[in-house]
Parts: structure tokens; C-alpha cells; sequence
């Protein structure tokens, strides 16, 4: 039988069966929300920085398989990177690390992007703070 | 591996013997119904013959019986060949806020046309109150449109009430009987409608045909333009192989529908209380006793639709849901709104539909594999506070 969800590439597949870094981290550095349950998709990024790194990342996602799987492959993506390199990636770079999405889907990509931007502006006010 | 069907209301597999009775329709009996020689005869003769076995499943004469597409294009024969015949008489419909697109759809076309629609609320469980059809009635309204039972939630609608009402008032009375026509007892006079709407994929027919049933007499507008078919109401050359199959479809749901609909109420019950058993914060959507025997509608709170049809699917298991997240829209499903869910529990909400193949095996296999797919989505879900 064919794959029934043909409408997603076998990367978004791959990582809607086996989301990476799925979680909470424990006194996180920043962390990032968007998103409403009325529209149903909800992201949380949750990062750790050392030395202007991102050393870490979890997320936690309820909404659509596009949605888990442009939450994963954000974190992946943000994990090693400097701030300024986490804040350039794009909606577009998301969606292509994934080899594409679905026109419908395509708003999934933009929570991801608005989701570690968030997460970051998150660590850097409470840098500004302290 | 095996996949289990679970979504027979979105459509059923054609029965063998519907295949079997279909195929000298398309290269030995293949002759045009309207042509006056042997090979027309033939195909009209057979076409006749499925319009009485069409007509005798609920109930009907078979002068009643029109063949077009499907349920779509039944429900907009309806809607709009009554309202354009009786606009000089009103411009008032009242219709149901839980109907099927294909009633939805036609009623905004008919708003932009000039008509005014009544869409009618439902209680939690889905169900039309008659008191409020009766209510909504004035000097202008020309027609009653409410689905028989509902295709996400399977909610029986009291067809009987509303029809006694709409004959008292002299309005004309339609249903959407899609889901239920060949599944739960269907019986025109009893019901008291005037106009009926049926389609033969969802009861082991093909594809692309469908009827519509409308009273000996009534009067209305055509809904296709050209030849003689169909009683002028709907030209075009019959699609033979189609209505023959969904004759010999009729003919055996009506053989069928007292022994199957007592198969299938235990293995429907036996989800209805198993999933919510093995799963906390999830219920019924959808009345607990007026119910089509093939319906199981259940909201999982905190998990979206789309992720946890994905994850069945990765264990073989096909289902349906009232998510937005397989649509253009973002709006979950306007049955399940209607009914007073919120957002996040529409979104979260499956549906199994039961059929003819199903096993209690199949329930088994649903029961076994999906409480770790809600447990492991919950994991992930930010909307979980513990």
C-alpha cells in the first residue's frame, strides 16, 4: 500500500516518528512560546546558552505532524550554533532541511522560525537583566 | 503489514458481488439507455431494475427516484431546485449548523443569491430540537434541510418530528440521508420527507453515483439542461455500470442491515467504553444511544488530530479526524464547534467508522496500540501541566 501521508516528505516522516529532543530542560537559559491551541498548533523551544552557544535545546508541540516535525528539525538545527547564527534561520531553511512541506503546512515553518527567535529574545532580556 | 480500515464513513470497500453485477456493464451491455434498439433496451432494463431496488431500500416508488453522482450533488439538487422553483412563494430556508459541506456550501451560494438561512444550534450531543424548527418557521420559509444522522459524530436527528412539523406547515422537507441510507432502517413515509439525498459509496457501491429521492409531485427547477434523462431533472447519459452497481448494492444492504447493524453494535461499544477506559481526559462526542452503529467519535485532550491519525497510520491503523490540520483553513471541524467543544478539543478529536470487515480483532488491535500513541503525544504536548 502507498504511504498515505504522501503529501510529507519521508524527512518530515521521519521526524514526526521519531521526534529529536522532545522535552523540558531543567532551568532553561531562555525559553520560547507561540501559538494557540484555537488554531492548533502550540510550540515551546526550550534553550540552554554557554559562551553565546546554544548547548542545548528541547521542545514540546502539540499540533499537526508538519508542526512536530518543523519543531525537531529546528532544534536540531539551533543546537552548536552561535545566538546570531540560531536567529538567522529562516522558515524557508527549516522547510528545506525537511525537503519541503506542504503548501497548507507552510505556517508550521513560521511558528518554528518565530519559536526559536522567541526563545532567544527570552535569554537576552534576562541577560540585559542581570 | 495489514491495514485495518477503520473509516468506512468516509467511504466503503465496493462489495464483490456489486463488482461482479457492474462488469458487463461496461463492455457487453453497453449500450446508451435512451437508445431504441436491443443493446439500449438492455442497459435501460437494468437501469430500471436497480432504480426499483434503490426505491424498495427506503421505502419509495421508483417514479421517485433520480440517479446522479453522489450525495454532493444530491444535496445541491435539492437545495437549490427547490429554492429556485419556489423563490416567487419565499426565501426562507432552515437548515441544521451541523449538515455536511455539501448542504453548508449550497446554502452560503443560495444567501448570495437573496435567500435568507436559518442554521438551526444542537445540544451537546449534536441533536436538532424540533421545538426549535417549529419556532423558526415564518410566511417565507420554503424549505427544511436536516441531515438524517451525522457523518462525524453519528447523531440520529429526530427526521420523524421535524417531517410532522414541516407537513403540518406545508414546507417542504429534506434529508441528508448519506450516512445512514442502507445502514439504519430508512422509510420515506415514516420519516415524512419530500426529498432525500443518497449516495452509493457509502454502502459498498461505486463511486460517482448517488440519488436523490423527490415525492410524486413535487415541483421543481432542473438541475442539469439538455436531454431527456431522469425525468428531465438531471440530462446527461446515465452512468449505467454505476446505477446497476448501486442497485445490487441497495439490494444487499437491505438483506444485510439487521445482521450487520447487531455485529457491529458490541464491537462499537466495546471501543466506545474501551478507549476512554485506557485513557483519561477523553469522551464521546456524539449522543450515547441515538447513534449510527458504525460511528465512534472520541476528543483526546491535550494531543491534535492530524499527529495521532500519523502515528496510527504508522501502525496500519486508517481513522479520520475533526482537525484543521488536514484542511486550508485552520478551523476545526463547524460540527464539533457547534456542539460546544472548544478549539483544542475539536482539534484533538478521532473518528472510527465501522464496516463490514471490521473484527473485534481490529477493535482489539485499536485498543492495544493506541493508549502509548496518546501517552507519548501527551509527552510532547505543552498544553499537558502537571
Amino acid at each position: 500500500m502507498k504511504d498515505a501521508f504522501a503529501l510529507y516528505s519521508p524527512k518530515v516522516m521521519d521526524h514526526c516518528r521519531n521526534p529529536r529532543n522532545v522535552g523540558a530542560l531543567e532551568n532553561p537559559d531562555g525559553v520560547g512560546h507561540v501559538g494557540n491551541p484555537v488554531c492548533g498548533d502550540v510550540m515551546e523551544l526550550y534553550i540552554k546558552v554557554d559562551d553565546n552557544i546554544i548547548t542545548d535545546v528541547k521542545f514540546k508541540t502539540f499540533g499537526c505532524g508538519a508542526a512536530i516535525a518543523t519543531s525537531s528539525m529546528a532544534t536540531e538545527m539551533v543546537k552548536g550554533k552561535s545566538v546570531e547564527e540560531a536567529l538567522a534561520i529562516s522558515n524557508k531553511a527549516v522547510a528545506e532541511a525537511l525537503d519541503g512541506l506542504p503548501a497548507i503546512k507552510l505556517h508550521c515553518s513560521v511558528l518554528a522560525e518565530e519559536a526559536i527567535k522567541s526563545a532567544i529574545e527570552d535569554y537576552q532580556n534576562k541577560v540585559k537583566k542581570n | 503489514m495489514k491495514h485495518i480500515y477503520f473509516d468506512y464513513a468516509a467511504t466503503t470497500p465496493t462489495h464483490p458481488e456489486v463488482v461482479k453485477a457492474m462488469l458487463p456493464y461496461f463492455d457487453e451491455i453497453y449500450g446508451n439507455p435512451s437508445s431504441i434498439h436491443t443493446y439500449g433496451l438492455e442497459a435501460r432494463g437494468a437501469m430500471e431494475e436497480a432504480r426499483s431496488k434503490v426505491a424498495n431500500l427506503i421505502n419509495a416508488g421508483s417514479e421517485s427516484i433520480y440517479f446522479c453522482s453522489g450525495g454532493t450533488e444530491a444535496d445541491n439538487f435539492a437545495l437549490k431546485c427547490i429554492a429556485f422553483a419556489n423563490e416567487a412563494k419565499g426565501n426562507h430556508i432552515i437548515t441544521s449548523s451541523i449538515e455536511h459541506h455539501a448542504v453548508m456550501e449550497t446554502c452560503k451560494y443560495l444567501t448570495k443569491k437573496g435567500f435568507k438561512i436559518t442554521y438551526l444550534s444542537v445540544d451537546k450531543f449534536g441533536m436538532v430540537d424540533p421545538a426549535d424548527v417549529q419556532k423558526s418557521i415564518t410566511d417565507k420559509t420554503i424549505l427544511i434541510s436536516v441531515m438524517h444522522a451525522n457523518n462525524e459524530v453519528g447523531t440520529i436527528q429526530p427526521i420523524a418530528e421535524i417531517g410532522k412539523i414541516a407537513k403540518k406547515a406545508g414546507i417542504y422537507f429534506h434529508t441528508d440521508a448519506v450516512q445512514t441510507t442502507g445502514h439504519i432502517p430508512v422509510d420515506v413515509k415514516e420519516l415524512g420527507v419530500d426529498l432525500l439525498s443518497m449516495s452509493s459509496h457509502k454502502l459498498y457501491g461505486p463511486k460517482g453515483v448517488g440519488a436523490i429521492y423527490i415525492k410524486k409531485g413535487i415541483k421543481i427547477t432542473p438541475f442539469i439542461h439538455g436531454g431527456e434523462q431522469e425525468g428531465r431533472k438531471r440530462a446527461g447519459t446515465e452512468n449505467v455500470p454505476g446505477i446497476v452497481g448501486f442497485g445490487k448494492a441497495a439490494e444487499l444492504a437491505k438483506e444485510e442491515m439487521a445482521s450487520e447493524t447487531q455485529r457491529l453494535l458490541p464491537l462499537r461499544d466495546k471501543l466506545i467504553s474501551g478507549l476512554p477506559g485506557k485513557i483519561d481526559h477523553s469522551h464521546l462526542n456524539g449522543h450515547p444511544s441515538q447513534r449510527l452503529p458504525n460511528n465512534v467519535n472520541i476528543s483526546f485532550e491535550f494531543v491534535e488530530g492530524e499527529s495521532m491519525l500519523l502515528n496510527l497510520d504508522f501502525e496500519g491503523i486508517c481513522a479520520s479526524t475533526g482537525s484543521a490540520c488536514s484542511s486550508a483553513s485552520l478551523e476545526p471541524s463547524h460540527v464539533l464547534l457547534s456542539m460546544g467543544l472548544n478549539h483544542e478539543q475539536a482539534h484533538g478529536s478521532l473518528r472510527f467508522s465501522l464496516g463490514r470487515l471490521t473484527t473485534e480483532e481490529d477493535i482489539d488491535k485499536v485498543l492495544e496500540v493506541f493508549p502509548p500513541i496518546v501517552a507519548g503525544l501527551r509527552a510532547m504536548s505543552p498544553l499537558v501541566r502537571i
